[in-house]
């Protein structure tokens, strides 16, 4: 590689530079009383600069892990101590990041426009939400609920499998239609997932309809306790800031395999059956690639990746309600996605960042801001709210119509083959 | 007979389009057809490979019907195809676009590609070699990491060749192979059909417009004109024969006029 050896190694420059993050971060920690809590923003940007070194730098390999597990899995959750804002922050940004990611399979690598997804993310949320909740014993005799927190890891895999076949049912009979009006057809049936969670409270309350499910939050039976509880009596650290980062790290983990299923799927036969289905119908099939079938299977992938992470959303927000999965849903984390660059991985979950951190922490932020102008009382800053995100939006994508890291593929090489093979003569 | 078209009907609303076409291909030969713009080659093709379902008639390819199969399934049962606008998958490179060929002789399954196993590896390993010796065959290895889009016309006409070749075909049929080329790269093709016949035993049938090409490669031609197949025969005879001519050059041009045209090429 010439052109990359032109830039200076600046792998000791990036760990130094995390090294020193995460010392000012554990400083904080222990001064906790004593600074002032608009301190930590800086050093959570520092964070955010590092993981940005870390992918726009020529480094090492090695440089970059360090740069990404101390930042990911120390530095953040060392935060989360001192300000649990940030880590919920965090922890949304990484249920969005993997949903995006599903999503991203769907339109990015398919090519196949889905405006309804927050319906699998529905899916999910109500099954956890219902269950492990008290909600179900409305429709199940016994009062046997709400279940052990712990089941939750069983719950993942059944509303991985539960979402991908609603996704399958909803797409066996629209996949035949392309474009546009597959987008109409998907956005119809997202919002035939959310009415019907809207209304599946008579005559048998299975939803609950529009006052939502809660579960009750419970130190004994959540999700995670068996962990949270033993380190929150050995550190100190109270109980529910605990469950926290541990959630945090649950979902980080999640992410992670999510990158790992995708980019896999990417660069297999099935991945390379999507694009050439995108670029051109006619000529994939006549590759012999049966299109309704490469359609489901990617339609199912990223609803599955939705349920999945719907559980793990009801599980740490403990309250769902359906104007949480609506149309407005559903366009947000397809501007995540199309914001960060339309099927590229780490595009997308920068995507996800940035729109979660902008509705979470930006825009809060700025109409607090306005707020301190002593403006008339009619003038509501949280209004303007919608219009700076859209503003922000529109201006993105004029700059960087391909997304903020636009899609590389890692195409197939023959170098992959041994060289021996390589050199090997052909008839 | 490796494929066995007969008394193939396709109808439009009103428009007869292929009006009872009976069409023959023996085992590795080159069959050409030709005929006026409109003739219904190209929908004559796109009913062999599924695109359309025929009105009436019957395709038989290796002794089993096609009738009512989807291309992805008559291409799994060794029917290939290039596109008479060339359609190759722009935005991935040339190799990719020969792996894409292969996808229906590949046997990852979905768990496979995730678990990276060694079925997944193996197939890969089988699909790059596989890939290697096709972009040779059509010489194109030194352009495999190029996208598909960027390489210039002639270049993306032989990749569909190959891409083609990836589904391990019996068949091939081309539309049109060597429309927009230069002489020269007509010259290449035409010597890459013979060597898909010789080389590699595949049987080809072709949409041609150069009759330079339809007259030096076909053993046999078949001559379309508004759906019709007016003519058969040895590429000699099919040249001499009147209804061709007055198909081709409108009634009042002379028998052999068409002839020397042809061999003279220019004109075409």
């Amino acid at each position: 590689m010439k052109h990359t050896a032109s830039l200076p190694d600046r792998s000791m420059l990036l760990i130094a530079s995390t090294i020193i993050s995460g010392i000012i971060a554990y400083v904080m920690i222990l001064q906790k009383n004593n600074i002032e809590s608009y301190f930590v923003t800086p050093v959570v940007m520092f964070f955010c600069f590092n993981l940005y070194f870390a992918s726009a730098w020529n480094v090492s390999r090695v440089a970059k892990i360090v740069a990404f597990v101390g930042v990911l899995f120390i530095g953040i959750p060392m935060i989360g101590f001192t300000n649990s804002l940030y880590l919920q922050v965090a922890v949304t940004i990484c249920i969005f990041a993997a949903m995006s990611l599903g999503l991203n399979v769907v339109v990015g690598f398919a090519g196949l426009l889905d405006l309804g997804y927050a319906a699998f993310f529905a899916v999910g949320a109500y099954l956890w939400a219902i269950f492990g909740g008290t909600q179900a014993n409305e429709f199940i005799a016994g009062n046997l609920f709400p279940l052990n927190g712990n089941l939750v890891f069983i719950f993942i895999p059944i509303a991985l499998f539960v979402a991908a076949g609603v996704g399958a049912l909803l797409g066996l009979p629209v996949l035949k239609v392309k474009g546009d009006y597959l987008a109409i057809i998907t956005l119809g049936l997202g919002e035939v997932i959310r009415v019907l969670a809207n209304n599946l409270n008579k005559p048998i309350n299975i939803t609950n309809g529009s006052q939502g499910v809660r579960i009750a939050p419970n130190p004994e039976t959540s999700p995670l306790a068996f962990i949270t509880v033993p380190l929150s009596e050995a550190t100190g650290i109270p109980f529910f800031q605990m469950q926290l980062t541990m959630y945090y790290v649950l979902v980080l983990l999640v992410v992670l395999a999510v990158v790992i299923f995708t980019s896999r799927l990417d660069n297999s036969r099935i991945g390379r059956a999507w694009v050439a289905m995108r670029e051109d119908e006619v000529a994939a099939q006549a590759m012999g690639i049966p299109l309704v079938r490469t359609k489901l299977i990617a339609f199912a992938t990223g609803a599955s990746f939705a349920g999945a992470m719907g559980v793990l959303y009801a599980a740490v927000i403990g309250f769902i309600n359906p104007n949480d999965f609506n149309f407005e849903r559903s366009t947000q984390i397809l501007a995540m996605v199309v914001l960060g660059g339309l099927g590229s991985i780490p595009g997308v979950i920068f995507g996800a960042a940035i729109v979660v951190s902008l509705n979470q922490l930006v825009l809060v932020e700025i109409s607090r801001v306005i707020g301190l102008l002593n403006l008339p009382p009619r003038f509501d800053p949280t209004q303007y709210q919608q219009l700076i995100y859209g503003v922000i939006l529109i201006s993105m994508m004029i700059v960087r119509p391909k997304g903020l890291i636009p899609a590389k593929r890692n195409p197939a090489k023959l170098e992959n083959l041994e060289h021996g093979e390589l050199a090997k003569g052909v008839k | 007979m490796l494929l066995n078209v007969e008394k193939a009907r396709k109808v439009f609303g009103g428009l007869v389009a292929v009006n009872d076409v009976t069409f023959q291909v023996p085992e590795k030969t080159i069959i050409s057809v030709i005929g006026p713009n409109g003739a219904g080659k190209t929908t004559f093709f796109n009913m062999i490979t599924g695109i359309y379902q025929p009105t009436s008639g019957v395709i038989n390819f290796d002794g089993k019907s096609l009738i009512g199969l989807r291309p992805d399934e008559v291409t799994t049962k060794g029917i290939a195809r290039t596109f008479q606008n060339i359609r190759l998958f722009g935005a991935m490179t040339t190799l990719e676009n020969v792996l894409v060929g292969r996808h229906s002789r590949a046997k990852t399954s979905y768990l496979d590609a995730i678990l990276h196993n060694s079925t997944y590896k193996a197939d890969e390993r089988a699909g790059l070699l596989r890939a290697k010796e096709l972009l040779e065959f059509v010489g194109l290895l030194d352009k495999r990491d190029e996208l598909a889009a960027n390489l210039p016309y002639g270049e993306q006409r032989r990749l569909e060749i190959a891409r083609a070749l990836a589904t391990n075909p019996k068949l091939i049929l081309l539309d049109e192979p060597t429309a927009g080329m230069n002489p020269q790269e007509t010259e290449a093709t035409k010597h890459l059909i013979r060597r898909l016949r010789d080389d590699q035993g595949i049987t080809v049938v072709l949409i041609e417009h150069d009759m330079r090409v339809v007259m030096t490669i076909s053993d046999n031609v078949t001559v379309l004109d508004y759906g019709t197949k007016i003519a058969e025969g040895l590429p000699h005879e099919v040249r001499n024969n009147p209804q061709v001519i007055e198909a081709y050059l409108g009634r009042g041009a002379a028998a052999g006029e068409f002839g020397k045209t042809a061999e003279g090429g220019e004109a075409a």
